[in-house]
């Protein structure tokens, strides 16, 4: 074989070793993985998990909330749904799982520098890999500031993690706790008073269809997305999306061109 | 040739082991070839080509169902012309000795015609693989797939057959009254081989929406929970026809494998276990010959001329 094929020496699938896991919220769980596969992953990939269980075929991907190189443990934060996250929930420190990954494009981080101000924006589930991004983020000196939004009291998840890293702004859809309102009620106001040197942004169809307006034309904004997928590796074109400004059939996979897309090429 | 166990002999395809990854599971085989050396492999079958590029159906495209899942890609692929220039070719330039089959999609005899005769060309395509029963897109016939009208299934085969400078094998359905009567037709028309099954048709419904999950509504339906709905058809095909079987149908091991050949496949297509695990075909090789000592099975050519003599 040319070795061109061969150029990436990395793990590409392991048994990752689980550390520990417990539910941070309700039905909402967080599970550190240790493994060689932890050298390789940026802030905004994926993990792609095989459920234990024969009859459960397709992977289920989850992205990677924050990484721990000199440990070589990773942290995964996600929502059981139905049965395939409910038998990964019930996974006990010392079990292994089998593991793809790291998966996908990552956040560019090289967009910014020292003394600039970062923008996260996320909603929901798609908190957790902003985590890891303002964690580097801050490390290189750059000033975060993170606006999350979630449905209810119950499902806020992540504001301790995040807030070690700057300012943390958390909104509730039904007032139960900080900020009533959608994310917007507090991005809008924010950018009404400071620029935004890039946004970085991970949450729900209907709060990245609002990141991809209001910062449609910002140099360095970035969605990230989630998407049903099979192989989640590239090759079966299960978690395509349009791209603006281009033929009928043009298309990006979610799983291997993303999921980060910048803001302004993709149709939501 | 003869000290491979492992190797079987179809017209056109002289293969060193039975084992080929299945059109829409293994895309233009790019993918895989950063997880293993595809020159392991059979041959693949290359994701579906039609006349033009598709982007294929609104997504969601798949859902998982028990042992099994739902697919509605709709035939996204870049357009023959593309397959011709950049994915073939990369194919050639890296894994010059890997025989590939090009599957081969369309709405009307003429592109099946026209997609066959210029896909034929590649030096590395060395057997069609007719799709007439992808039953995720509207063929325009009252919402009835091409293979399930024995007049419809002949016409289209004929049109690649005339056309093609390499063998045709013909994807058949399993949803049909009598599968017999198709495969008739098909073989009237010309046909080389069989590849078998196509996905069964189901649904998936989000309780939350109460609407279905894959965006298409229905989609095709593979992986384990299909496999002995696939052998009872190959069966029954091998009963009735003395043309070479290219079995698939929820393979994801060498046991299974073999049990498809003993039901009458020549050669063996893996899809949905390739997404469990993008090592599965591989590992299905490496497995073979323990198993086939097991079950006392010297080689797979004798294994595969006896269970059709």
């Amino acid at each position: 074989m040319n070795s061109s094929c061969k150029d990436k020496t990395s793990v590409l699938k392991e048994d990752l070793l689980i550390i520990s896991q417990r539910e941070i919220a309700p039905r909402i769980f967080e599970m550190k993985l240790s493994g060689e596969m932890v050298l390789d992953m940026a802030p905004g990939q994926f993990l792609h998990l095989r459920v234990p269980d024969p009859s459960k075929l397709l992977r289920r991907p989850i992205s990677i909330c924050q990484i721990d190189k000199v440990n070589k443990v990773a942290t995964i934060v996600y929502r059981v749904e139905r049965a395939g996250t409910t038998i990964l929930s019930q996974l006990k420190a010392g079990d292994r799982v089998d593991t793809m990954g790291p998966q996908g494009n990552s956040f560019d981080l090289s967009v910014i520098s020292a003394g600039q101000t970062a923008l996260l924006i996320g909603g929901g589930i798609g908190v957790p890999p902003l985590v890891e991004t303002a964690k580097q983020l801050a490390a290189k000196g750059i000033k975060v500031v993170s606006v999350l939004g979630f449905a209810t009291k119950d499902a806020v998840i992540l504001e301790e993690e995040l807030s070690a890293y700057g300012k943390v702004y958390v909104t509730t859809d039904d007032g139960s706790y900080g900020i009533k309102g959608y994310v917007s009620t507090v991005v809008d106001d924010l950018v009404e008073k400071q620029s935004f040197d890039a946004i970085y942004s991970c949450g729900a169809p209907g709060m990245l269809k609002y990141v991809d307006k209001k910062f449609e034309n910002h140099p360095h904004a970035y969605l990230s997305m989630e998407s049903r997928m099979a192989c989640g590796m590239g090759a079966c074109y299960a978690c395509v999306v349009h791209l603006r400004n281009a033929k009928e059939a043009a298309n990006k996979r979610v799983c291997e061109d993303g999921p980060v897309f910048e803001t302004g090429q993709i149709i939501l | 040739m003869s000290e491979n166990r492992l190797a079987v002999k179809l017209p056109g395809l002289d293969l060193k082991n039975p084992i080929i990854p299945a059109s829409g599971c293994f895309g233009f085989g790019q993918e895989y070839a950063k997880y293993y050396d595809l020159d392991k492999l059979g041959s693949i079958m290359i994701k579906a080509t039609t006349k033009d590029a598709r982007f294929g159906n609104p997504t969601p495209r798949v859902a998982e169902t028990p042992s099994g899942m739902l697919n509605a890609i709709g035939l996204q692929n870049p357009g023959v012309d593309v397959v011709l220039s950049e994915k073939l070719p990369w194919l050639a330039e890296h894994f010059p000795a890997l025989p590939i089959i090009a599957n081969v999609a369309g709405f009307s005899n003429d592109e099946y015609a026209y997609v066959s005769k210029k896909i034929s060309k590649a030096p590395n395509v060395k057997a069609i693989e007719l799709n007439i029963s992808c039953p995720n897109v509207d063929h325009g016939n009252h919402g009835l797939l091409i293979g399930q009208v024995p007049e419809l299934a002949y016409a289209a085969v004929k049109a690649s057959v005339e056309n093609s400078d390499v063998p045709v094998y013909v994807k058949l359905t399993p949803s049909v009254a009598d599968i017999t009567t198709v495969a008739k037709a098909v073989e009237e028309a010309g046909a080389t081989g069989f590849t078998m099954i196509n996905t069964l048709v189901g649904m998936r419904f989000d309780l939350k929406t109460r609407k279905p999950i894959i965006a298409n509504g229905t989609g095709g339906m593979s992986g384990p929970a299909v496999f002995p709905v696939a052998l009872k058809l190959i069966r029954q095909v091998a009963q009735s026809s003395d043309l070479p079987i290219i079995g698939m149908g929820g393979v994801d091991s060498a046991e299974a494998a073999i049990e498809m050949m003993i039901a009458g496949a020549s050669a063996i297509g893996v899809g949905t276990a390739n997404f469990s695990d993008p090592y599965a075909c591989p590992n299905i090789i490496e497995r073979l010959p323990e198993v086939m000592d097991q079950y006392g099975i010297t080689d797979l050519e004798t294994l595969r001329r006896e269970v059709r003599q």
